[in-house]
């Protein structure tokens, strides 16, 4: 355990270093952000009867989803993972007494919590000045808060144990393009990145909650912006755990699968 | 000059076979990445359909005359992108000096930027954008006739000059930054994202700078009105063929840009 947590710190202290792209992403950010509660500040405004959330639980929902986006974005994994597949330089870590799944997990959670944690603050701090209706809402209790910070990290431990699967794969594949991008795609729109998924039709939506995508950025950000209930929230977080369970239990047993038949490449 | 310019299209096309050539050495891998370009624009369609199975219109626009707006705009960046999207790659050229080679040769430069990577596999997007197109076209229930046809066609001109313009001023700003902007993103990729509604959806101000300071608006607000007979004044057929002079201060700036090219990298 002490020898993940030390990769855990290692990539944790080598991402705080870019800070020049955290700044521009977050300009970037903003500009997303302002954008997309425009686009839902006219849906609000056509037919607020259709509306499924709050106009600022939208808006809180889409600052969390901004802040927070080195969290949950799939389409943001490790280059150096894939590089060391297709270079072959595995060879190396395959070398070393670790598991390489229990390697590349720590680093890939500690790559996403020092970039969020370089973007978060500036964006919520000043998005919590804007003006209506693009200011984002206190926490609907201090419970909720508590919920909130729970789930986040359980959501952001389920992004990295899916995306995990994905440089599995590239074992068998060689070639990550086509996979990543398939499995990226895939994500974004189930995991209510595009749209959040209470704005799905009703049935649609019953089973979206089940899969693996709901429990990723849907959570946390939801139970932020109070648009969720008691019951609702209960069966969030055990589905969290559950699929938490489920995909590092397969994705590890893959990952044994791999490095036995592992093919180094290059020379 | 003719005869310059023939020449330059058949030392484009010399470039595209290189790229193509390439590429397929690696088929899995470039159809499959081509499929995964294909399914990405995707999402955002399929984000517009659950929209509307919600709402039933957004600033008087409904769900088909949204589609025709967002099929338009895909069309147009996925053209400018075939063509003009090697400069993405030009901070690298830029970075590690490989711009100074373009400039010993005697031939364009812009030329050569474009035809030293072309991204084979954005085909998966282009063919995305024009299924989308034929699907927008076909049910956007517009009564097509001659000026309207006009109107698209002028439209698919006048957003490929905007978009390449884009992407030829993020290239020129790396003379002075040495590294791409990511900001410049928000011009390209969020006007492709964003452009899926009517301008007009994002206000007054947001029209104003879409229509004077980079014309999206006039190839995407003003000629839709005119097709969706919202607004019938014809000079409309012909608002986005102005946008094709936004090209002119891209340029511009590109010169300005090689004219005070210091070499970098070794």
């Amino acid at each position: 355990m002490k020898k993940y947590l030390s990769f855990f710190r290692l990539r944790f202290t080598m991402g705080l270093q870019y800070r020049t792209a955290a700044l521009a992403g977050m300009v970037t950010q903003f500009a997303w952000g302002f954008l997309e509660i425009m686009v839902f500040q006219a849906f609000y405004q056509a037919q607020a009867e259709a509306f499924p959330m709050t106009m600022s639980a939208t808006a809180s929902y889409v600052w969390m989803q901004q802040a927070f986006l080195a969290l949950f974005a799939t389409w943001m994994m490790e280059n150096d993972i894939f590089d060391t597949i297709v270079s072959g330089n595995i060879s190396y870590s395959l070398c070393r007494p670790v598991r390489i799944y229990n390697m590349w997990f720590s680093q890939s959670t500690a790559t996403r919590v020092a970039r969020a944690v370089l973007r978060c603050f500036p964006i919520l701090i000043v998005a919590a000045f804007l003006p209506e209706p693009y200011r984002i809402a206190k926490p609907a209790s201090a419970w909720h808060f508590g919920l909130f910070l729970i789930t986040l990290i359980l959501g952001l431990l389920v992004t990295v144990a899916f995306s995990m699967l994905i440089y599995v794969f590239t074992f068998f594949t060689v070639s990550p393009q086509g996979v990543r991008i398939v499995f990226t795609s895939m994500v974004d729109f189930f995991a209510g990145a595009i749209i959040p998924l209470p704005f799905f039709p009703a049935d649609w939506q019953r089973v979206l909650e089940l899969l693996p995508f709901a429990s990723m950025q849907n959570v946390p950000l939801r139970i932020y912006s109070g648009s969720m209930s008691g019951a609702e929230m209960k069966k969030a977080v055990v589905l969290q755990l559950v699929w938490l369970v489920v995909l590092v239990t397969f994705g590890s047993w893959l990952g044994r699968m791999a490095e036995k038949k592992v093919t180094i490449q290059g020379g | 000059m003719l005869l310059k310019l023939k020449d330059a299209v058949r030392l484009y096309g010399h470039y595209l076979s290189i790229n193509i050539r390439s590429a397929m050495q690696y088929k899995t891998s470039f159809f499959l990445t081509a499929l995964g370009q294909f399914l990405v624009s995707f999402n955002v369609f399929l984000g517009i359909y659950f929209m509307f199975r919600r709402f039933s219109a957004v600033e008087g626009f409904t769900y088909s005359e949204v589609l025709l707006c967002f099929s338009v705009v895909l069309l147009e960046f996925s053209m400018a992108e075939m063509f003009a999207r090697g400069f993405d790659l030009f901070p690298e050229m830029v970075r590690t000096g490989s711009f100074d080679q373009v400039l010993v040769r005697p031939r364009n430069e812009i030329l050569q930027v474009l035809g030293s990577k072309f991204e084979i596999t954005r085909i998966g997007r282009m063919l995305q954008a024009v299924v989308m197109f034929w699907y927008g076209v076909s049910h956007s229930g517009v009564d097509w006739n001659f000026p309207k046809i006009a109107t698209v066609i002028f439209m698919l001109i006048g957003g490929c000059a905007v978009f390449s313009g884009l992407f030829l001023i993020y290239a020129a700003l790396c003379f002075f930054t040495l590294e791409g902007l990511e900001f410049m993103n928000v011009l390209t990729d969020g006007a492709r994202e964003y452009g899926r509604y009517p301008v007009s959806i994002y206000g007054k101000k947001m029209l104003l700078v879409t229509t004077f300071l980079i014309p999206y608006a006039l190839v995407q607000y003003y000629p839709l009105l005119y097709l969706l007979e919202k607004d019938s004044r014809p000079f409309l057929i012909f608002v986005p063929l102005l946008a094709v002079w936004f090209l002119l201060p891209s340029y511009a700036l590109w010169r300005f840009g090689v004219r005070h090219y210091q070499s970098s990298g070794s």
